[in-house]
Formats: C-alpha cells, structure tokens, sequence
C-alpha cells in the first residue's frame, strides 16, 4: 500500500510484532555472511507491515558510515544500517516513484559492484581514449 | 457464464422479470382479496367496529399475555428477526441506492457497524425460530413445506448480505450477484406464499378486530 | 542494420544503458512480479544475454491503444528500451516496411523461428461472413491467426479486446468478435487485459517471458496472478472513505472535492482486477480514481455491456422503474377484474341464500 497516503498520525509501537520477527531474520542472514559470505535479501515492499511499522524499522535500523547514490534511468539509493552488512537498497524510476525498497545482506550490495562486462566495455573505450590522445 | 457475466445478469434482465412478478402478483392479490370485502353479518352489532379494528392492529402485535406464552421466546425472536430485516433492508447505504435508483428519492443510511449487529441478530434469531419450530411439537406438526421455502427466501439474503459485505467467500462479484439473486427469489416468492403477510397483515388484524368488535368482544 | 546476433545487453550498452541498470531493472522487476529479490541477478544475466527474441504483433480489430500505451514514454524507461530492442518483426503501427514486404517480413520470421516466437495479439477477431470485416493483406483476421499460432511459443492477448472480445463484441456485435481464447485452444495464452492494460504491466509480462522463459503464474481467466490478483478495491487509497460511508454523490459536490469514494458515482472497483491502484498509470502518475472518475471496470469480460458507468453496482442494470409501472398497471387492471369477478361471484350467493330457520335444523 503507498505509503504516502498513510495517516500522517501514525499508531504507536505496533503490538503485531513485525519488527520483532523481521530483526529475527536479518540476524540470521547475517550469521549465514559471517559463515561462509552468502548474502540475503528481504523485499520490503513485499511485506504486510502495519502502518507505522515501516518507520519504526527504518529508526531501529539507522544509519551507518556509507551511502551512496546511483543515477541509472532514475535515482536509486544505498544505505548502510547501523549494523554493518546491512544495507538498505532503494530503486526509484525516472518519475520518482520507488519500484523496489529492499535491505540486502551482503559485504557490498551487489548494484554497486561493476559487472565483468561493464568492465570489459570500459577496458575498451579507455584503449580507444588512448588511442584517441596519441 | 463467469462471475461478471452472472453478476450483471442478476441486475440486469433477472431484476426485471423479478420486480415485474413481484409488483403484478402482489397487486393482483391483493386488490383481488380486498376487493372481495367481507361476509356480511346479518346479526345485530353488539359493539363498535371501527374502532376495534384499529385497536387490533396494534394489539396483534404483543399477542401475548401476563404469562408470554412460550415464555416470551418465540415473541422476542420474531421482533427482534422482523426489527433487523426492516431497518437493514431500508438503512443500509447500498439498499438506499438500490431504492433511490428506482423512487428518485433516497435518504440518510445508520451506521454500518449498527447493520452488521443487526444482521447477526436477526440471522441468529432466524436459526433459533427455525430450530424451535422443528423441535416443537405442534408447530412441527403445523408446518408445511411451503413455511421452510418462505424461511428459506427470507434468510438467504440476509445471510448472503452479510457474506458479501464481511466475507465474500466466492470473491466479491459473485457473493454480490448471489446476495442480489437471493433477493429476486425473495420478491418472486411474495406473491404466491404467506409472505403476502408483509401486505396484508394490517388489513387482515382490522378485519378480525372490527368482526369480534361488532360482536362486542375485545381481542 | 542491426547484428542479429547482438545481445540485448551489448545493444543497450552501446546506448550507454550499463549492467548495473538491468540489475536495478531486474530488482525492480523482480519486487513488481512477487519473485524473490536473489532471482534478479539472474534475471539480468539472462535479459542481457538474450538474442533478438522474435516477436511478431498482430494488430486485428482495435484502435491501437494498446501499442500507444506500451510504446508512448515521456521519460525513457528500460522498459521502453527493452522494447525497442526486441526483434519486433512484425507491427503495423511501428514497423517500417508496409505491404508485401512487411508480410514477408512475418512470413520469414515465422520460418525462421518456428516454435519460438512470441506472438502479441490485440483486437479482436472477427467471424461472422467469413471474417470479412477485418483483414489483413486480404487474409482474414482469423486466418491470420491460425496461421502464425501454429510456431508461437507462446501467445499473450493484449488488451481487453484480444482477451474477452472488447469493444468489437460489445452489444449488438455486428461483426461476430471474438477473443484469442475464443480461436486458439493448443498453445499458452496469457491474457494481459484493459483498455489499455497498463504499460509496466504489459512489459512486465514480456520481459518475464523473456528473462525466465516461462510464463507467469495465471488466474482461471488466464491472467498474471501478480498483476490481476487483487481487485482495485482492496488496494484503493480511498477504501477508507468506503469503509467510512464517505461518498461523492455528485462530480463536483463537497465529497468529490475532499476526495471521496466514487462507489455511488457507478465505481466498478470492487468487482474488477487490476493494477491501478497500485502501480497506477503514466509511469506511475495516477490512475482513475486518484483523478476522480470511478473505475470503468476495463480490464474485466464484457464491461462495455455491464450497465451504465455511472450506476452503481447495487443499482439494477436495466429499466426497473419502467417495468415496475407496466406491472403495476397490469396487477390493476388484472386485480380490479379479479376482485370484481369475486364480488359478484359473492352477490350471486347471497342472492340465492335460502334462510335457514329453526324449524330447518329440527
């Protein structure tokens, strides 16, 4: 449900227990990274959470050391968590519209890493930059 | 048929024949018994007729005496099973929709926290007149199959009212179009079962209040 | 001329489209279609290493709101993109070749990837009189159809005229129309409906076909679970008002200008599945009820026919009022006739009762 129409006087702590179940999870996807570096990921738009709940997630989860910024047919945003591994990866379109809200485990999200192909690309315009310049 | 051709069927061509059944069975018999009048009764009147009759209009409705007959259950059940029907029928926000678009006119609805009280007190007490009857020896023995259609007819709708609006069990198309079909079996049924008693009831009290008033006995 | 055998990725690199946006596309995609989020980095290898995946486009009885809907953006979308580098080898609306050389163009494209094209369908398709009101090169919309289904891998009828028939087979459908479903009965048809379906929805259909070769999980109407699950009243912004008996009345009244359900306005929400409300349209802008005006009901069977759009759903479809007067007069006159035969049925015993005295009953 947009969560832009939610009720701007959002109910207290929820009793549901999301949140509680949800941080159940990141720890132990968090032990899996720790075990043997598997990184995990849980869709937040994906789940049910009472009103409220989502920013009561985002106040525990905090903000670490890192963020980062992506321009790719729109704007998408990393955070690092309070707790390192954790990161929160938010895609939005062109229109500013959020077409994915995720928290990924993982030593690095996997979006900011260059992909081998990418690289190969860029290996090329370089050679053709240097090319260009002699 | 799928659900959206079923749903429009029932508002569509299954609302008409409906209505047209409803409205010209219960016109003709009605007009047909009132127009037929009383026998006469060639005694002296030992009593005023008028007014007995209107009296027993109101006075049929608490039948019972000091000791409530049956211990007031059947009583209660009743009121509270007709009281629920009629308000839910005239005041739900839907219904009024329903009527507006056919008198031009519509009116406030109640609260439909309110309805939904209603709708479980008169399904429960619909269940509870129908088990007592079963289980009652001479009401068992009085009842037809004829008063278990009318039962029939007449909880249906309610109960798939209520579905529609809480739970819809077979998605919200069909548990609406099943609610309105329920209703149209309801009206069709009117004219030719004891569910005339819904037009009659008042003319018939009159009837039987003016006859014994004539006769000088105060029912 | 494009290397057919160029990947979809190495296409949209050299449009400067990196990796890293599929997989920002794939996550996205992924999130939209109910997939776990690890299935994208797989998605997106796959999507960028897929060759020209032939699709052929038969437009049939429609007004090409369907292609306008997927191929009009204001701002470039990879969806757009992934579109524009599909192998459409066959679209009247968008292809440059025209008469017999674009339908040598299907011909050849059939041949060439008999089994694994995938065809579109929108419009419907037109039976009676051998199919006469609708052709193509002078092969009838149905011929056409037959003919190239038999190499699709797959069908997706776009739009509500190809699923259910639309607007050609609305009341009194002069021209026989028909759906794909109605025709085709031998291969996998997704039906993708609305007027138009939304785009990301449409894309989202292809790119899922196209990313994990499979089709999408669909309901008993053939339609993606993931987009068509839910009606548009459960997913409604204003469900509240609804649920608080907060009506519009009227277009302009206070409850329209406070945003109001438009349930008494002839909203067919509660009875229609679709996306509106969630992924809404234009790139996520709006949908129909944001803008005021209660849902149409487009992407269901036979909404054209499904009463008045400004009727609401507890209100009857047909002419009860008119009905009710003619029964009315009817019952009278048939009532009065009645109760007079009655009376004088009643007159003529009274008129021949035999007093009774007690001397009789001696």
């Amino acid at each position: 449900m947009n969560l832009l129409h939610s009720p701007a006087n959002a109910t207290p702590p929820s009793q549901i227990g999301n949140i509680h179940a949800l941080l159940a999870e990141i720890a132990a996807l968090l032990g899996k990274l720790a075990e043997n570096g598997g990184s995990g990921f849980i869709d937040l738009k994906s789940l049910p959470l009472a009103p409220g709940e989502a920013r009561q997630l985002h106040d525990i989860l905090g903000r670490g050391e890192v963020t980062a910024s992506i321009d790719a047919l729109g704007p998408s945003e990393i955070i690092e968590t309070r707790y390192p591994g954790v990161w929160r990866v938010l895609h939005r379109n062109a229109g500013g519209d959020i077409t994915a809200d995720l928290l990924e485990i993982a030593h690095i999200p996997e979006i900011l890493k260059a992909h081998p192909d990418d690289v190969r690309t860029s290996r090329l315009r370089v050679l053709e930059r240097l090319a260009g310049t002699q | 048929m799928n659900d959206a051709d079923f749903l429009l069927w029932v508002r569509g061509p299954g609302m008409i024949i409906a209505v047209a059944v409803f409205v010209f069975g219960v016109l003709v018999r009605f007009l047909e018994m009132w127009l037929l009048g009383k026998n006469v009764d060639l005694a002296e009147p030992k009593g005023a007729a008028f007014g007995a009759g209107v009296r027993t209009m109101f006075t049929r409705s608490a039948p019972c005496g000091e000791e409530m007959c049956d211990g007031g259950f059947v009583l209660f059940s009743s009121w509270a099973f007709h009281i629920a029907f009629v308000l839910i029928f005239l005041f739900l926000a839907p219904h009024i929709l329903f009527l507006k678009s056919i008198l031009g006119f519509g009116w406030p609805a109640l609260p439909k926290a309110l309805m939904t009280i209603l709708a479980i007190i008169g399904i429960i007490s619909m269940v509870a007149l129908l088990v007592h009857r079963f289980f009652h020896a001479v009401r068992n023995f009085l009842g037809k199959t004829v008063d278990y259609v009318a039962w029939t007819a007449t909880f249906l709708p309610l109960l798939t009212g209520y579905l529609a609006a809480h739970s819809p069990l077979f998605g919200y198309s069909m548990s609406l179009a099943l609610h309105i079909l329920s209703f149209e079996i309801f009206i069709v049924l009117i004219p030719f079962t004891k569910l005339m008693h819904m037009f009659t009831v008042w003319v018939a009290r009159y009837i039987n209040g003016a006859a014994f008033g004539r006769k000088g006995v105060a029912v | 001329m494009p290397d057919p055998f160029m990947t979809l990725g190495e296409k949209l690199a050299l449009q400067g489209v990196t990796r890293r946006t599929f997989l920002k596309y794939c996550t996205s995609l992924a999130s939209l279609m109910a997939l776990p989020p690890a299935m994208a980095a797989e998605m997106a290898e796959k999507l960028a290493k897929s060759t020209r995946q032939p699709v052929i486009w038969l437009s049939f009885q429609e007004c090409t709101g369907c292609t306008e809907s997927i191929a009009r953006s204001h701002s470039p979308t990879l969806e757009s993109l992934i579109f524009d580098a599909i192998s459409l080898d066959y679209h009247h609306t968008l292809q440059a070749a025209s008469g017999g050389a674009a339908e040598a163009a299907r011909l050849a494209s059939m041949k060439e990837h008999y089994g694994k094209y995938i065809l579109v369908v929108d419009g419907a398709i037109p039976m009676k009189d051998g199919g006469v009101y609708s052709t193509i090169a002078g092969i009838s919309n149905y011929d056409m159809l037959i003919d190239t289904a038999k190499g699709a891998a797959a069908i997706i009828a776009a739009g509500t005229c190809a699923a259910y028939g639309g607007l050609p087979h609305a009341n009194p459908n002069p021209t026989g129309a028909v759906s794909v479903s109605d025709i085709v009965k031998d291969k996998p048809i997704i039906n993708v409906p609305g007027c138009p379906p939304i785009a990301t929805v449409m894309t989202g259909v292809i790119a899922h076909v196209l990313t994990l070769g499979a089709l999408p999980e669909l309901d008993e109407q053939k339609r993606p679970k993931v987009f068509f699950g839910d009606t548009i009243h459960d997913r409604c912004y204003r469900r509240p008002f609804y649920d608080q008996g907060k009506f519009a009345k009227t277009f302009d009244d206070e409850g329209a200008r406070n945003g109001w359900c438009l349930f008494e306005l002839g909203c067919k929400g509660p009875v229609t599945r679709n996306a509106c409300a969630t992924l809404k349209w234009n790139g996520g802008a709006s949908f129909p009820i944001e803008s005021g005006h209660p849902c149409l009901g487009c992407s269901e069977p036979n909404f054209w026919d499904a009463g008045d759009f400004y009727r609401a759903l507890p209100e009857p479809a047909g002419k009860v009022l008119t009905t009710a007067a003619a029964a009315v007069a009817a019952g009278a006159v048939i009532g009065i006739a009645a109760g007079a035969i009655g009376r004088r049925k009643k007159a003529k015993a009274a008129a021949e009762r035999k007093p009774v005295t007690s001397d009789d009953l001696k």
